[in-house]
């Protein structure tokens, strides 16, 4: 498979796909990204409402209803694994439910009888409405039901931009980001609160954002909120009192970050706490932010006890791991430049690295990170990445849920890094866990039997 | 609200999936097929999502991705230019053409585009389209399903000369069931087209090199041969007409009908053998017989733990019917009977299915996981049998689980759950009464210390 000729490849490739392939070392232009998908390549992202969802959908007491037929609000019904200290309202799935009288009829009158229903059983102080491809084809005017039932109630009742058709996930990060910023504004000024910050990107996936809060707490630096893992309404509203901006998740929340240093003059720093490196590296630049010596030595000694704790771990598994090849297919290209790292943590080979809707810049990162001969690829679909992953010897991929049958089809590999795991990949105990999760599955026994001429 | 069940507004946790994902599983279990989704490019990803957590396996599913300006000046060259692609990656024979709700309402017209896509491609394009119409508003996965069907077996079949094989219909069941099925057929040496036949191309063994489109599935040759069989057998009894490819069959083509329900439970099966002892000149073999008298005293062997049960059930109509006939016949009471379809006949069949029972079944068409979670509490329910889509009910009040239909996501195998045949009600029996039995002695020595030696009086009150 390895010395398959290039004409044989040619055909596995859409022509139209060409220009989103490159191999380091062999194609000079750019990468082509954040253009539509082709149609019919089966691209493997999702809609703009997707992207909202993911963002929004940790704040833990708000109602999230989705205006639109069941689908939309079915697909998305607790498929993620953000976990919360206080309600689980954010766990349901309500949605308007548009049948084809609603269609035909306009569907303003059932959204504001939904709002209605769910304001009297369940008293949120917050209630985002989002939007799917058809509620603008239809002409359903949402900010108006929006604003009118927001009087009725007087609670925060906030439309999510989120049309399907009208861009690709990260236009619905954006959607996002700005249905939290409208949110947040204030006409009066917010005093700020000492060593304070507020964590972007942090979804709280299996308690992520508990780890890493627990970390800042200890060496004297206070999470105002993480944006958006385990928030709540209230402690939403605090955001403009912090006094840094630090995010995680740069694909979906650098928008904010910077929109929120344009607008309160908050400064914004992109950090990372996946991988050893990349969290004693965050840890320490946090701290030197807030230039105070009991912090910065709190945080040494953190980084001593934590990095004593978990290295081991993470070197006992590399022992096992070095040279073997991994492939990388996520959502964002900020993950992806992590994932790197943390390979090389590992002492793995990275052989080929794509993403869903990572942007130029990422890409011109991970291009002078990888060695040549690594295939980067934007938007990818299952034959590039079977084709791919077979020529280039892939021992493992990382994905998503869609991705990790076609891994195991093809005999590789696989751990997920999507939002629908159930343990944490972040700080140090998150590094030791992605090193045993990939000893796990890479040298799984049952590899060893994937032969068909046992009988 | 005078009315006990208040007509809500808001579906909250819903029973149903959109039309265009139930459409996709029978286009998968044809031979060498591909489906592209005319819509929004989240619409098949996300359905793919689902599909693949349920099955374990890679689901391929394209679409047309219509962004901003196909929602203005319309989607045809985008449906077009996926068809090209879709060619080339997959070369599939059939590819199944499916609308969303945006596609149907900016007035997209699948049929035209899928003639002057043909007629453009010229003579060498041997692939056959067809074009469904699932718009997501239209109704639940189960109703698109049912659309799919039929839009095949009308759209494929053609006359063609008498042959010896009978016409096998089946609703949403697992690969399991289907090979379950197949087995039947073939111990009773009746010759068959299964569709759709997913019990290969939705649960494919391991094999090398990768195909994209899994081998299996029912051949098209032979779907469109269905107006010669012998036959029809069609497992679901609450079809209307205008919606049955079986009832199509038999006006169109004289192929006699005979609709019967899953073979779950007793009687369900007894009655499906009969039908195939009619179609075959074959008696009854003996492998099937002991299988027979295995579920007689499987039954007995646990009716007096199966009397505890208490059951809500929710599921597609057809399995719905089938778990309740299951209960019925072993003293299980199905007590609370959800589903997220319309179907008015199921309605009628569950009521007389239960007339006899301890407890009148409350019955919920159309309905969402709240309001079952309202009932199980009014009815004192125990057990729950359903998707795992249930799991937020057992989380939340404690009642166990039992997994099947559609879909499983919180535990591995949901393909190879067997619920069809001897085997399968025997199976799936035991799930059921294994699970009260769990229930039961995880705690009844706490149980019986509190209320028999710490609280006596409180349980005397009770009682």
């Amino acid at each position: 498979m390895k010395n398959m000729a290039m004409k044989e490849l040619d055909n596995e490739i859409i022509k139209e796909r060409s220009k989103s392939i490159r191999t380091k070392g062999r194609q000079s232009q750019p990468i082509q990204c954040e253009a539509d998908s082709v149609a019919g390549c089966v691209s493997q992202r999702a809609c703009v409402y997707c992207g909202a969802r993911v963002v929004l959908n940790p704040i833990t007491d708000a109602v999230h209803l989705v205006h639109g037929p069941i689908g939309c609000a079915s697909y998305t019904w607790d498929i993620r694994g953000s976990l919360s200290s206080g309600s689980d309202l954010y766990r349901y799935s309500f949605s308007t439910d548009l049948r084809e009288e609603d269609i035909i009829f306009g569907g303003e009158k059932k959204l504001a009888r939904c709002i209605d229903e769910l304001v009297e059983r369940y008293h949120p102080g917050l209630l985002l409405v989002y939007a799917t491809c058809i509620v603008g084809v239809i002409g359903d005017d949402l900010g108006a039901v929006c604003k009118a039932a927001s009087l009725r109630h007087k609670i925060d009742i906030i439309p999510v931009e989120s049309a399907g058709f009208s861009g690709n996930k990260s236009d619905g990060y954006r959607a996002a980001c700005d249905v939290l910023l409208r949110m947040i504004a204030s006409e009066e000024a917010v005093p700020k609160k000492d060593n304070c910050l507020n964590y972007l990107g942090d979804f709280n996936l299996a308690g992520e954002a508990w780890i890493i809060k627990s970390y800042l707490n200890e060496i004297g630096i206070h999470v105002n909120v993480a944006i958006t893992g385990d928030s709540t309404y209230d402690t939403l509203l605090e955001a403009p009192s912090a006094s840094l901006n630090i995010v995680q998740c740069a694909g979906s929340m650098g928008y904010m970050g910077k929109r929120m240093e344009q607008i309160y003059g908050m400064p914004c720093m992109n950090i990372s706490f996946l991988g050893l490196e990349d969290t004693m590296d965050s840890l320490r630049r946090i701290s030197s932010f807030f230039d105070n010596y009991f912090i910065s030595s709190r945080a040494e000694a953190l980084i001593k006890r934590e990095y004593e704790l978990y290295a081991p771990v993470v070197e006992s598994c590399r022992a096992r791991l070095q040279d073997k090849k991994a492939a990388i297919f996520v959502g964002g290209g900020f993950k992806a430049i992590s994932l790197i790292k943390q390979f090389r943590e590992l002492g793995m080979e990275v052989v080929m690295v794509g993403t869903q809707t990572g942007r130029e810049e990422e890409y011109d990162t991970i291009h002078q990170m990888v060695t040549d001969g690594t295939v980067v690829l934007d938007d990818a679909n299952p034959s590039e990445l079977e084709t791919f992953m077979l020529e280039q010897g892939a021992d493992l991929l990382v994905g998503g849920v869609k991705e990790r049958p076609l891994a195991f089809k093809l005999g590789i590999a696989f751990i997920d890094h999507n939002h629908e795991r159930k343990h944490p990949l972040s700080g140090f105990i998150g590094a030791a866990n992605f090193a045993q999760e990939v000893y796990a599955t890479v040298c799984s026994p049952v590899w060893r039997y994937l032969n068909l001429d046992g009988i | 609200m005078t009315k006990q069940n208040r007509v809500r507004n808001v579906t909250e946790n819903p029973c149903n999936m959109c039309m265009p994902m139930g459409a996709i599983v029978p286009f998968k279990g044809i031979e060498n097929a591909m489906i592209i989704i005319h819509g929004s490019q989240g619409c098949a990803t996300y359905m793919r999502r689902h599909m693949a957590e349920h099955f374990n396996e890679p689901i391929d599913v394209a679409s047309s991705s219509i962004t901003e300006q196909g929602t203005i000046y319309g989607g045809e060259n985008n449906l077009k230019k996926g068809l090209e692609n879709v060619m080339q990656l997959y070369k599939p024979e059939l590819v199944g053409i499916l609308s969303t709700c945006l596609a149907e309402t900016i007035g997209e017209d699948l049929g035209r585009t899928a003639s002057s896509f043909t007629r453009e491609q010229g003579e060498g394009f041997t692939a056959r389209l067809v074009p469904v119409s699932t718009p997501g508003y239209g109704g639940g996965h189960y109703e698109g399903y049912i659309q799919a069907l039929y839009s095949i077996v009308v759209q494929l079949s053609q006359k063609t000369e008498k042959h010896d094989r009978i016409n096998v219909f089946v609703p949403h069941i697992s690969p399991a069931d289907i090979r379950e099925i197949k087995r039947i057929l073939e111990l009773m040496e009746i010759k068959y087209t299964l569709l759709p036949d997913i019990s290969e191309t939705l649960d494919s063994p391991y094999i090398q090199p990768y195909r994209r489109i899994p081998a299996g599935g029912t051949p098209l040759q032979e779907i469109e041969a269905m107006p010669g069989a012998r036959a029809t057998i069609e497992f679901m009894t609450m079809l209307e007409d205008e919606l049955s490819p079986g009832k199509y069959l038999e006006s169109e083509f004289g192929v006699p009908l005979y609709r019967l329900p899953l073979p779950m439970g007793i009687e369900a099966c007894d009655e499906l053998l009969r039908v195939l002892k009619k179609l075959s000149s074959k008696a009854v073999p003996e492998v099937i017989k002991k299988e027979r008298g295995r579920l007689l005293d499987a039954m007995v062997d646990s009716h007096k733990y199966n009397g505890a049960g208490r059951a809500a059930v929710f599921a597609e109509p057809e399995v719905l019917y089938g778990v309740t006939r299951i209960m019925a016949e072993n003293g299980i009471l199905p007590a609370v009977l959800a589903t997220g379809s319309k179907s008015p006949a199921l309605k009628k069949l569950l009521q007389s299915l239960t007339a006899d029972c301890d407890e009148k079944a409350i019955i919920l068409l159309d309905s969402d996981f709240v309001s079952i979670q309202d009932h199980c509490a009014n009815r004192k329910i125990n057990l729950a049998v359903g998707n795992s889509d249930g799991r937020f009910i057992s989380e939340q009040v404690g009642i166990p689980l039992v997994r099947i239909g559609f879909p499983i996501h919180d535990r591995i195998g949901g393909q190879r759950i067997l619920s069809v045949g001897y085997n399968g009600t025997m199976m799936l029996m035991d799930r059921i009464t294994n699970t009260l039995l769990a229930e039961k002695l995880s705690s009844y020595r706490q149980d019986m210390y509190q209320s028999l030696y710490k609280y006596p009086s409180a349980a005397a009150n009770d009682h």
